[in-house]
């Protein structure tokens, strides 16, 4: 008699159901994520190494592929964003005695609206 | 018999037989609009094939028994109506990820070993005696916990986790929920004697949030929840110990 059938895990199990795929796709976007602050490092760098250097990295920056991957990183961060703000809710459930915060005043809240002040003021200081 | 069927793909693996090879065995089921897929098993077993194995007890979605995948989704198969699927054929497998001891019958030891390993059991320093009655608690007490005690070790959860299929050893959503249960209970002291399996390479800082075994729980428990909590709980209490001069190392 044999013993117990173990079936194994199929090496593409993340393309099998759509929740698996939104979670991988969801997990890729930290590697845009860490791509654009390694950006920002080298930026930094080139503007230690005096303003020559640094006006050349941003000349640079208007080449069509620079263009498309700060699109792809800006499409990347979004997604990453929204997704983890719904998830806020079940992270941290706030209770006023028996009375649960309804889930959105609390993504709102954590996740959504200090989103939008601080884009606000990046904008701000930007446009200024 | 009405003139109208399903087909029912039953998984099938026959240990005691030669060669023991997994396989699907197709069943042509009376349809009737108010049958479940237990409901079809029950036809089987009775009319058509006496060897086949299944779990099931109370038909109504309490005892957790009867979870199997249905077309590659965890379902309790007294909770899934053939109508859902009909004309359509409905694949029955036993549920994911476990070892299979015999058709749908998935075997349960790692599972109840886990169960164990977060001791999920009120926890008490100071015992009272019966004498000095019931240790009371106020209905918003009562309110932390209540969510998550809710589980029928149904074990969908474990189906629907990737996490549990890549890392055999991960405790598991509806164990993890359990002690995080437990830990928020007002009656409860054991949440450091918990802590080293919660806290460990198997526990909670395995999950991924995937959050489908929130998505897949019958009883609206929501393991994925009780999980992140208890990383961040678990978190504060390293912290504590670590920096604050009077934490116990």
């Amino acid at each position: 008699m044999s013993g117990p059938y173990r079936p194994s895990m199929p090496a593409a199990w993340y393309l099998r159901t759509q929740p698996y795929r939104v979670f991988m796709l969801r997990e890729l976007t930290s590697v845009f994520i860490a791509g654009y602050l390694v950006f920002l490092i080298v930026l930094l760098v080139r503007l230690g190494q005096g303003y020559e250097q640094y006006a050349a990295m941003m000349e640079s920056l208007r080449s069509p592929l620079a263009v498309i991957a700060h699109g792809l990183a800006l499409a990347a961060a979004v997604f990453h964003s929204i997704t983890w703000f719904n998830l806020t809710p079940q992270v941290m459930p706030i209770r006023i005695g028996e009375e649960q915060v309804p889930g959105a005043v609390v993504a709102i809240g954590a996740g959504y609206l200090p989103w939008l002040i601080v884009s606000g003021v990046i904008l701000w200081g930007v446009m200024r | 018999m009405p003139d109208e069927t399903i087909t029912l793909e039953v998984f099938r693996y026959r240990p005691d037989e030669a060669p023991a090879e997994p396989a699907f065995d197709s069943y042509e089921v009376p349809y009737h609009e108010h049958w479940v897929v237990l409901d079809g098993l029950n036809w089987i077993k009775d009319n058509a094939d006496g060897t086949l194995s299944f779990r099931w007890s109370c038909r109504m979605g309490v005892c957790g028994s009867c979870g199997v995948m249905i077309n590659g989704e965890p379902k309790l198969s007294c909770a899934s109506f053939l109508k859902e699927y009909y004309p359509k054929a409905v694949r029955v497998e036993p549920l994911a990820y476990f070892p299979v001891d015999r058709d749908l019958v998935i075997n349960l030891e790692g599972f109840l070993a886990k169960l164990r390993s977060v001791k999920p059991w009120i926890i008490r320093d100071d015992v009272d005696s019966t004498d000095d009655g019931e240790y009371r608690q106020s209905p918003a007490q009562l309110a932390a916990y209540k969510q998550h005690s809710m589980c029928i070790n149904c074990l969908l959860c474990y189906s629907a986790c990737p996490v549990v299929g890549n890392e055999p050893d991960f405790i598991g959503p509806a164990a993890l929920a359990l002690a995080q249960r437990y830990n928020l209970d007002s009656r409860d002291q054991g949440n450091a004697e918990r802590q080293p399996a919660l806290g460990s390479q198997d526990g909670v800082w395995d999950c991924t949030f995937v959050g489908e075994c929130t998505e897949v729980c019958p009883k609206n428990v929501d393991p994925a929840g009780a999980i992140q909590r208890a990383k961040v709980s678990s978190m504060l209490n390293w912290y504590k110990k670590m920096l604050l001069p009077w934490g116990q190392r």
